[in-house]
């Protein structure tokens, strides 16, 4: 099957680091992908290279088999490629429902305003957020503005979603919530490649994980495979993690 | 467009309109300058109301379509080809200023716009070939006694400042109006959403400079004489944002009643104190951005919801 992102040898310099060296990657159309790594590994500007908001320094990405290395991120989100924020950002003066509204009218090629804000209701329902549509983004909780935002990249109707920490900040409720709402994402079939710190979340959605150091890719695996890893473990997990995980797997066997 | 606004503003046209029934000459002429400002205040809204790009760039935009109307005027054309030229002179000039100061933001974009105006002042100036330079320009009076000169242009300005008026309804409609909004509330997220905000901001000047062009070039009719220092006025280019805000910046009707209030308050109020002119200007100003916020729009709106 034809992957539906591929990365090619991508590298972004600023000025004398590499924030991304060299990072080749293929994503197949309904894979969902746990992007993991250390703070400053070059998650998020992974992300930007991929949606067009920083410009590679080499090599290039190719989406749905178009090469987009040069695309603005207004084009990026016309052609299906949506993301979050790891600090949200929403029209702030706007209600919740016009900021979902933005998304289906520019992206999602809703016809008219009017049915943008039609789709826009519905969603903001499926992600929990009814109740405040008419409320202005600047005064809704934090986990709201998470939910806002995901209901806005929806809205974008996306083939490949990536997801910068959406659980950053939650409590454990929270997540689960989210988690629930990422896995009916997955199960349309929408893409998604999750940027996450919290391993239970990674490891309860994504079906490979690729991990991210010093702005080299390290590993690419299953679950297992990658939390086995041993450079996994001393770049980011940590020995405690690993002893825990065999513990969990060798259970796991037992039963 | 609510009702009321509808009202307000069909009232405010047939107002202008009936002044040549109702008054003599002098009301005549605060009623030309009244349109001429609100579509101004119109034109400004695109950029700095809808799109909150804070533009210093009327004058600009004034002063080069008063100069293109002139000499297009002055070459032999009807009068109408002439005020249009304006507008198209100043349309394509906000295409390829726009290019280049919309890249800023903030303070830099302010200060990027005001600078239009002085190298348009400047550029008028040096090259006396074609503009007259600094002893100015004379353009052909409009024949016809004094009476029908001030009819003429008091509709021709109502004319400008209703087809600002229009294009203003069609926009905020539509997703040019939706987009715009998106911007100036958070311009990164409106390119992560799908808005091509390069392009929307163009055309956001572009509209903000084709009623200023038709609007300068009909002035140049009017007072048959232009010069730099008043073509492109650097007052002129303060006191349009200065009545946009005093409306309500990014509605419909707050340039329309802010470009009134300040015309009617200047005619009234500051002609008898003419050496603190400037002053007073400065003193609204001041108190807009203390007290009024929203302008008088978001006063009236403040009023009904408590």
């Amino acid at each position: 099957m034809t992957p539906l992102l591929e990365l090619r040898g991508l590298g972004k310099r600023f000025g004398g680091i590499d924030a991304v060296r060299d990072v080749s990657l293929s994503v197949a159309p309904g894979e969902v992908v746990g992007l993991i790594g250390p703070n400053g590994a070059g998650k998020t500007t992974l992300v930007n290279l991929i949606t067009g908001v920083h410009r590679a320094s080499r090599g290039a990405v190719i989406f749905d088999g178009q090469d987009v290395t040069r695309q603005w991120p207004h084009q990026a989100a016309r052609r299906g490629l949506a993301r979050t924020f790891q600090v949200v950002q929403p029209f702030p003066r706007m209600t919740a429902l016009e900021n979902v509204t933005a998304g289906a009218l520019f992206a999602g090629a809703a016809g008219s305003v009017a049915a943008a804000r039609r789709q826009a209701g519905a969603l903001l329902d499926r992600v929990g957020l009814g109740e405040e549509a008419h409320k202005p983004a600047a005064i809704l909780t934090l986990p709201s503005r998470k939910r806002l935002e995901l209901a806005k990249s929806l809205a974008m109707k996306p083939r490949l979603l990536l997801l910068d920490e959406v659980n950053a900040g939650l409590n454990s409720s929270e997540i689960d919530d989210a988690v629930a709402l990422i896995r009916s994402i997955a199960a349309e079939g929408v893409t998604l490649i999750l940027i996450e710190h919290l391993m239970k979340v990674v490891l309860s959605l994504a079906t490979r994980i690729v991990v991210l150091h010093q702005g080299a890719l390290i590993a690419d695996g299953t679950p297992a495979e990658v939390t086995a890893d041993p450079r996994v473990v001393e770049a980011y997990l940590g020995a405690k993690f690993a002893q825990r995980q065999a513990k969990a797997l060798v259970g796991v066997e037992r039963a | 467009m609510s009702p009321s606004n509808a009202t307000a503003l069909l009232v405010w046209i047939l107002a202008l309109a009936a002044t040549p029934l109702l008054g003599d000459n002098y009301v005549v002429k605060i009623a030309t300058f009244v349109a001429f400002y609100a579509a101004l205040a119109l034109s400004w809204n695109f950029i700095g109301g809808m799109a909150g790009y804070p533009s210093f760039a009327t004058a600009a935009f004034v002063g080069l379509g008063s100069y293109a109307g002139a000499l297009v005027q002055n070459a032999g054309a009807p009068l109408a080809v002439g005020w249009l030229a304006g507008a198209l002179a100043s349309g394509l000039a906000a295409v390829a200023l726009g290019a280049v100061v919309l890249r800023l933001r903030g303070h830099y974009f302010a200060i990027g716009s005001i600078a239009l105006v002085e190298v348009l002042s400047l550029t008028a100036s040096w090259w006396s070939g074609l503009t007259g330079g600094g002893e100015g320009l004379n353009v052909a009076f409009l024949p016809g006694g004094p009476d029908t000169i001030a009819r003429v242009f008091l509709y021709v300005m109502l004319a400008i400042a209703i087809l600002a008026l229009g294009t203003t309804v069609v926009v905020m409609r539509g997703r040019l109006g939706f987009a715009l909004r998106c911007i100036s509330q958070n311009e990164d997220a409106a390119e992560m959403v799908g808005i091509p905000t390069t392009r929307c901001k163009i055309i956001a000047f572009v509209l903000s400079a084709i009623p200023c062009g038709a609007a300068g070039a009909a002035y140049a009719s009017w007072v048959a004489y232009i010069a730099p220092a008043d073509a492109f006025s650097i007052l002129l280019t303060v006191k349009v944002p200065v009545m946009v805000m005093l409306g309500g910046a990014g509605t419909l009707i707050g340039p329309v009643l802010g470009a009134t209030a300040l015309v009617l308050l200047e005619e009234t109020v500051w002609a008898r104190f003419l050496d603190l002119h400037q002053a007073i200007l400065g003193g609204v100003i001041v108190a807009l951005i203390f007290f009024l916020p929203g302008g008088l729009v978001g006063l009236a709106r403040r009023g009904r919801s408590t």
